[in-house]
């Protein structure tokens, strides 16, 4: 009897919860109709007429705007890609030196984290943009040697080129991500039992060799949780792009709203993109998470 | 799956939430007159059309605009809220009814006018512009064929992006556009050197140079890229305040035709009452007649108007005159009666 009772339960939430769903996206449709906007996605497959900067796979302005919506979309994907990738190998470093025994080191992060964690990012941006490498004016500056050189139009590194927009956004976000990425990882390492760290030194393994062997992987767990939501984050702040000219999946949709006065198709476009790139990647942590909570307990 | 389906869930609320359910068949007018201010939508960033001044009051021809509407609708060029809004904004704002009118350097063109497009309804032109670029001097750049496979700063969100993309595609030259947000990001842009040249309305980089530490060492093309006639707008659908927005500005107009001024005013009035045989400017005055009534406005809108922003050619010499600080040629903009444009069908 118990089951049967449970299971009208719920029915009777999944209808309940169907019916406001009808009721909320009739309401929608309704207004829609009322201010004279309809609903319609047809406009997507008209030409965009607006050139980009930057697109991975061919583009031109006679491309539709689904298509410029694509290529915004890989945009997004490829900033957050390479920044998530820089601000996980620059986080990690300055966490373990937050917690190492140089103590030059642990001032300079701790001061870093103060610093990046204690101004917004948009500011951050236009300095990276605006400042550092706008600033550079066009003079190439090559620090070392061929492999990377630096002018205001952009970045040549061992011959792929970014533009300055790229690479101010990639510094940008990369940097301030590292500093949250920092703290969470030296909190992992810092919730490992001082047991641990005796019992390695007594065993006469040296430090680095504890750290890796020992220390680690006991942190890992505690530190995957605040690292995908940090990843999220990151993913969500890519939007900034917008400020330092780079064109983004946000950027372009604001464009296309403009031309098309479709606000909210282009929002439903732009946070149905979001959701599933951050599904990805918490979806993405969450295996990775379960792989290592498996190696850790076979 | 479940988060999939939760994060459905509240999207569509949120989705609903957005919706103004109270979308009746009042005109936006009698809530101006309820609320007893009017919300003005405005760059604030362009010097001599919006742009806040020392004070901390805006100030410019767009401004004026807004303060005649207030002072036609309400009896006072001091009941008008501004609110500062970036080009891709303008129109959510408008469409969502956050302002009541826009007043804000926005082109008159087909797909914002129609109901399938941005859905506004446009009052008379008050500027007549034109897309150019603008280089540095030492680049010695002359016309838009010198600028091909070389950047352009330029703001997205606006026709100027789509203007450039024609002039430069129907010439096959190539060339890479920064887009920014905001005007004063093209400008910083464009001073820190990403940008061979920055594009924009030829008012708005003359605006824009004015600002400059050294304002002769740029130069604006002679190019002229498209035509871009600014006009005020209001939500289409709304009948009685877009004609009310109409006809002040044709007052303006008008006024300055028949050579009404804000000094004068007081005279043309007297003489008006005194000479009853005078019926064009006893209607215009709301002397005698109803126009003011026919349009859901006081009688005496084009008196309180003048009163409080002078005539058309009196706002225009205040901000882009010739002793102002951004010295706009009038060109297009004088009234017919000189070669320009700006014409009023009469007030019969």
């Amino acid at each position: 009897m118990k089951i049967s009772y449970n299971a009208i339960a719920q029915l009777l939430i999944a209808l309940l919860v169907i019916f406001v769903i009808c009721i909320l996206i009739n309401n929608l449709t309704l207004n829609l109709i009322k201010t004279g906007l309809g609903f319609s996605f047809a406009w997507l497959f008209r030409p965009a007429s607006f050139a980009l900067a930057e697109h991975p796979l061919p583009y031109s302005p006679s491309d539709s705007y689904a298509w410029a919506l694509f290529i915004g979309w890989l945009n997004s994907l490829k900033v957050i890609f390479y920044s998530l990738l820089l601000a996980t190998l620059i986080g990690t470093c300055v966490g373990l030196f937050r917690v190492g025994k140089n103590a030059l080191l642990r001032i300079v992060s701790a001061g870093y984290i103060a610093i990046i964690r204690q101004t917004p990012l948009l500011l951050q941006l236009m300095f990276w943009y605006f400042v550092a490498i706008l600033g550079i004016k066009e003079t190439i500056t090559s620090p070392i040697g061929d492999l990377l050189s630096i002018s205001n139009q952009g970045t040549n590194f061992l011959g792929i080129k970014l533009s300055a927009e790229f690479t101010s956004l990639l510094i940008g976000l990369s940097v301030f991500t590292s500093a949250y990425i920092a703290e969470v990882v030296r909190g992992g390492i810092n919730s490992v039992q001082k047991g641990q760290w005796e019992s390695f030194r007594s065993l006469g393994l040296r430090e680095s060799t504890g750290l890796y062997k020992i220390i680690i992987p006991q942190a890992l767990p505690a530190i995957l949780p605040g690292l995908t939501s940090q990843y999220l984050n990151l993913a969500k702040n890519s939007t900034l792009a917008i400020a330092v000219g780079y064109s983004d999946i946000y950027a372009i949709n604001d464009t296309i709203i403009n031309q098309t006065g479709r606000p909210i198709e282009g929002f439903i476009i732009l946070l149905l993109s979001f959701l599933f790139l951050n599904l990805l990647i918490s979806n993405g942590m969450e295996l990775l998470n379960s792989m290592i909570t498996k190696s850790n307990n076979p | 799956m479940r988060r999939i389906f939760t994060g459905i869930l509240t999207f569509s609320m949120l989705l609903t939430g957005c919706v103004n359910s109270s979308v009746g068949t009042q005109s936006r007018l009698e809530l101006i007159k309820r609320r007893d201010s009017l919300i003005c939508g405005v760059s604030g960033k362009i010097p001599g059309f919006s742009f806040l001044n020392r004070n901390g009051t805006y100030q410019g021809l767009d401004v004026d605009i807004c303060k005649a509407f207030a002072a036609a609708f309400l009896g006072s060029s001091q009941k008008v809220q501004f609110r500062p809004l970036t080009a891709p904004e303008r129109f959510t704002a408008i469409r969502t009814g956050e302002i009541d009118l826009l007043s804000r350097n926005t082109t008159f063109n087909l797909s914002r006018d129609s109901s399938k497009g941005n859905g506004l309804i446009f009052a008379p032109i008050i500027f007549h512009d034109g897309q150019g670029l603008m280089v540095r001097k030492s680049r010695k750049i002359n016309n838009i064929e010198e600028l091909a496979q070389k950047s352009i700063c330029v703001g997205s969100g606006t026709t100027t992006e789509q203007n450039i993309n024609d002039a430069f595609e129907s010439k096959s030259l190539p060339y890479t556009p920064i887009k920014y947000q905001d005007l004063n990001q093209v400008v910083a842009g464009y001073l820190q050197g990403r940008c061979a040249a920055m594009t924009s309305d030829r008012s708005q980089l003359a605006a824009a140079k004015s600002g400059f530490k050294n304002p002769k060492a740029h130069i604006i093309l002679d190019d002229v890229l498209s035509k871009e006639p600014l006009a005020p707008a209001a939500a289409e659908g709304d009948q009685l305040l877009s004609d009310a927005m109409r006809w002040v500005v044709f007052a303006l107009f008008t006024a300055e035709e028949k050579g009404i001024t804000q000094s004068n005013i007081n005279e043309k009035l007297e003489i008006a009452r005194s000479n009853p045989q005078m019926k064009p400017l006893r209607r215009f005055l709301g002397i005698e007649g109803d126009l003011g009534e026919k349009l859901g406005i006081p009688n005496d809108f084009v008196v309180k108007v003048i009163t409080s922003t002078g005539n058309y050619g009196e706002i225009y010499n205040r901000h882009l005159g010739p002793n102002s600080k951004v010295p706009i040629p009038r060109g297009l903009n004088k009234i017919y009666t000189e070669g320009g444009l700006h014409f009023a069908p009469p007030f019969n």
